[in-house]
């Protein structure tokens, strides 16, 4: 049991610290937070990681990711967030780069790697379905084979950031089978090709990143298959372990609680400020117990993983927990703007002129934020999951 | 003991409950919430028609002479139906503050006007410093002979862009916190020194920041008193919290009903999700904190008749508070019970969710009441 961070560790600290004093995380920022920059300012942001090496800390070296070790993976996130830098899109990095290296072929490694380490092609996600969310398995959409390639039909639905999107990887169905995993593939899809069609779903939230994804007959080439034929269901499994892992967000509660304290320091309430109120004390400090609690609860997994352990179902907990922190601090954020939580902002009153400068971000992290428990399997199915394999119930 | 409404409160809530059901949409309600001035002047011409902007007037004033009852029974259907209209800022705040406080002379000159749906106003009683707290007021109104000089803003105006008139709570003496030295003037909205800031709120209706620079209003408009204006100002809130709270409760009871639907709509894994007996259980506290909020609104309606009872007084604050936590707990489930579609704008759900969230931080949240309510219920 111990925790203490090696001389190495510390030279490898000193040297994310530098990095980011360097790189200037906050110009990409600022694109990032206004719909019309956000893809340009994500994107300047990977090639501003990728120049340094580090845009793919868990990729092996040999695919060209950092390979760090477990301690190093979490000082840097600890720094990122320092430094308030901005997070990469999960959706190359996290999630299809990985398969594609674990499962794919060295031709597909060779033309699919490169675009997502450099962050020049944009990826997205088309499991869900209309008919098929939180049973995952029951999807429609189906691939044909005619000759070297598929014909695609179908819709997926809820992909987010598809309207940005280069590349979808999918699960199709290859072959209708009476246990519906068994005939599920991985394709990997062009977005230009004829037949696909994006149309935007608004959101409560008001910010544009949800989509249907519609299929017409949409030719893909066998070669753009991941494995083998009706295997995409073990490897979209092996996947969602990461996901899940990545959706807790440890670090980033961290500092948004922290940015929770600032507020509360500045909100006033019958001549002081709401930092010394008891109620707002007693909810802020529960967050943060069970924050502090699940800062070690991913360090453990972490550990578990760096022997070669997948994450099993402890991504189910970090899941749950990351998330359910996740809404307790935006809905104390909300609370703490009272009123002025309400207001919306926008090109008409800005922020300056409502005279209240955090109530507009605090409803808008609430907004999106009631979307956490449910993205990447809700957490009832992920309750399900951990009663089953851990509980054996 | 009795719980049934009488004949009278029946029609009313039919009447109300037949308007949200037959002639008001979701759709139509959208569309309103998009007009400049966040609402539809045909609908409340509709609404004075069938008589509902004179439910809690006194008949002094040409009132219906509602009591806490009848407000519930019309508030309850406006929540049911997200029903988008200043009633809460015209009638029940500024119209109310008029009809409690107000001269003779005041009332027969305006109240008509807002029975008939002719007089939009507001009350503007937040500061930007004050959170919650009624007495925190720095707005200043100095005497100047005949006059009265204010300067000073307000914040989160509700209607503030669309009221042709605002009573607004300044400072007359005392310090900053001080109970004593509230008063409480009538101002025009074209008055010189007169600006707002307009904005929508995340449900879809505006309110404004008010700045008074220099403002003068002339001695006669002042309302319930120099210096005495809090007592009146906390009369009317707690009126207006009792009906939120009925609103709320509409809210909260379509939401559970909504999502207990869907449950039973929605397959999953071959069934309907609704036959899974987790979720069953979290529709069933949906249903159980509605029950909850409901008898806490008749037990402050109960006791309304005597307001300034430590005993109406406790009732008020364990409402409030309840139907926050409850309001917050409810909405959270039904966006998540509905998986996706409860995020999509095109749904309900989210709308409900977000009247309620900001009916939650009006007139002082949960836990600013729990507060009170500890100071009464512990008090050494
Ligand atoms: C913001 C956002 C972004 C997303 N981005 C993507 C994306 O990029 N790509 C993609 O493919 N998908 C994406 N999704 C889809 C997401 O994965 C699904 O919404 C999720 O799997 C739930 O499916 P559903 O919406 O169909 O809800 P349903 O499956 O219909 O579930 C409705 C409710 O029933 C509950 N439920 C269902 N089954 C059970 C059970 N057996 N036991 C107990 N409770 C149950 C659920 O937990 C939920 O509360 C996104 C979703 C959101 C909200």
């Amino acid at each position: 049991m111990d925790t203490t961070l090696s001389t190495d560790d510390l030279k490898f600290q000193d040297e994310v610290r530098t990095f980011f004093a360097k790189a200037a995380p906050e110009k990409a920022r600022q694109l990032i937070s206004h719909p019309e920059t956000y893809k340009q300012g994500i994107v300047q942001w990977q090639k501003q990681l990728y120049d340094q090496g580090w845009v793919a800390p868990f990729w092996p070296k040999e695919h060209g990711g950092a390979g760090w070790n477990v301690t190093q993976s979490y000082i840097y996130e600890c720094e990122r967030v320092q430094a308030n830098a901005p997070d990469v899109v999960p959706f190359g990095l996290k999630m299809v780069g990985p398969v594609i290296y674990t499962y794919g072929n060295d031709e597909q490694k060779r033309h699919f790697l490169p675009g997502i380490l450099s962050g020049d092609d944009w990826w997205c996600q088309g499991y869900s379905e209309p008919g098929a969310g939180s049973d995952l398995a029951s999807l429609k959409t189906r691939a044909d084979r005619d000759g070297d390639d598929y014909i695609v039909n179908g819709s997926k639905i809820w992909t987010t950031y598809a309207q940005y999107a280069d590349w979808i990887f999918c699960l199709v169905r290859t072959e209708q089978s009476t246990k519906p995993q068994n005939g599920i593939s991985f394709l990997l899809i062009d977005m230009q090709t004829p037949g696909i069609t994006v149309s935007p779903i608004p959101s409560i939230n008001g910010v544009y990143s949800l989509n249907e994804v519609h299929f017409d007959n949409v030719r893909v080439p066998q070669a753009n298959r991941i494995g083998e034929e009706g295997q995409g269901w073990t490897y979209a499994k092996s996947l969602l372990a990461h996901e899940r892992t990545a959706i807790a967000r440890v670090a980033d509660s961290k500092s948004r609680l922290e940015t929770l304290r600032q507020w509360a320091a500045r909100e006033r309430q019958g001549g002081r400020t709401m930092i010394s109120d008891p109620m707002f004390q007693a909810r802020f400090t529960e967050i943060e117990a069970e924050l502090m609690a699940l800062e070690y609860t991913e360090l453990r997994v972490l550990a578990a993983m760096a022997n070669n352990q997948s994450p099993g179902a402890e991504s189910s907990l970090m899941k749950i927990k990351g998330t359910e922190i996740q809404q307790a601090i935006h809905e104390l954020g909300m609370e703490l703007a009272g009123v002025y939580g309400g207001i919306v902002a926008d090109e008409e009153a800005t922020v300056t002129d409502i005279g209240h400068d955090f109530g507009d971000q605090a409803r808008k992290d609430f907004m999106y934020g009631r979307a956490a428990t449910i993205y990447g399997g809700s957490n009832e199915i992920q309750k399900n999951i951990i009663a089953k394999r851990v509980l054996g119930l | 003991m009795n719980f049934s409404l009488t004949e009278e409160q029946q029609m009313l809530q039919d009447s109300a409950s037949r308007f949200v059901g037959q002639d008001y949409s979701f759709e139509r309600r959208q569309k309103d919430v998009n007009l400049s001035q966040g609402f539809d002047p045909g609908l409340w011409r509709q609404m004075a028609d069938l008589g509902w902007l004179a439910v809690p007037f006194s008949e002094a004033n040409g009132g219906f002479g509602g009591d806490a009852t009848d407000l519930m029974v019309l508030m309850e259907q406006f929540g049911k139906g997200l029903v988008a209209s200043p009633y809460l800022p015209t009638i029940l705040l500024f119209g109310r503050t008029l009809d409690l406080g107000a001269s003779g002379a005041l009332c027969q000159d305006l109240v008509p006007r807002l029975i008939d749906g002719q007089l939009q106003g507001s009350l503007a009683f937040m500061e930007r410093q004050a959170r919650y707290q009624l007495s925190d007021a720095r707005t200043s109104a100095v005497r100047e002979g005949e006059y009265f000089l204010i300067n000073g803003e307000k914040t989160l105006v509700l209607n503030g862009s669309a009221a042709d008139k605002l009573i607004v709570s300044t400072r007359t003496s005392g310090n900053q916190l001080d109970e004593n030295g509230i008063s409480l003037f009538l101002v025009d909205a074209d008055a010189p020194g007169v600006s707002r800031t307009d904005y929508r709120l995340m449900d879809g209706q505006r309110a404004a920041n008010l700045h008074l620079r220099q403002v003068r209003v002339k001695a006669d408009q002042l309302i319930g008193g120099e210096d005495k204006g809090l007592a009146l100002l906390q009369q009317v809130i707690d009126q207006a919290t009792s009906g939120i709270c009925a609103e709320a409760l509409g809210l909260m009871s379509q939401l559970t009903n909504t999502t207990i639907e869907y449950s039973k709509a929605r397959k999953q894994f071959g069934v309907a999700i609704g036959s899974f007996q987790v979720l069953q259980h979290r529709m069933v506290d949906m249903f159980t904190a509605c029950e909850q909020t409901r008898s806490l609104l008749y037990r402050a309606t109960c006791s309304a008749d005597k307001p300034d009872s430590p005993e109406h007084r406790k009732n008020l604050h364990a409402l409030k508070m309840l139907t926050g936590r409850k309001g917050k707990a409810v909405g959270n489930e039904a966006i998540q019970l509905h998986g996706g579609m409860g995020i999509t704008d095109e749904l309900d759900v989210g709308h409900y969710v977000k009247r309620l969230m900001v009916l939650n931080s009006l007139f002082g949240d949960a836990d600013y009441h729990q507060q009170h309510l500890a100071a009464l219920s512990l008090a050494a």
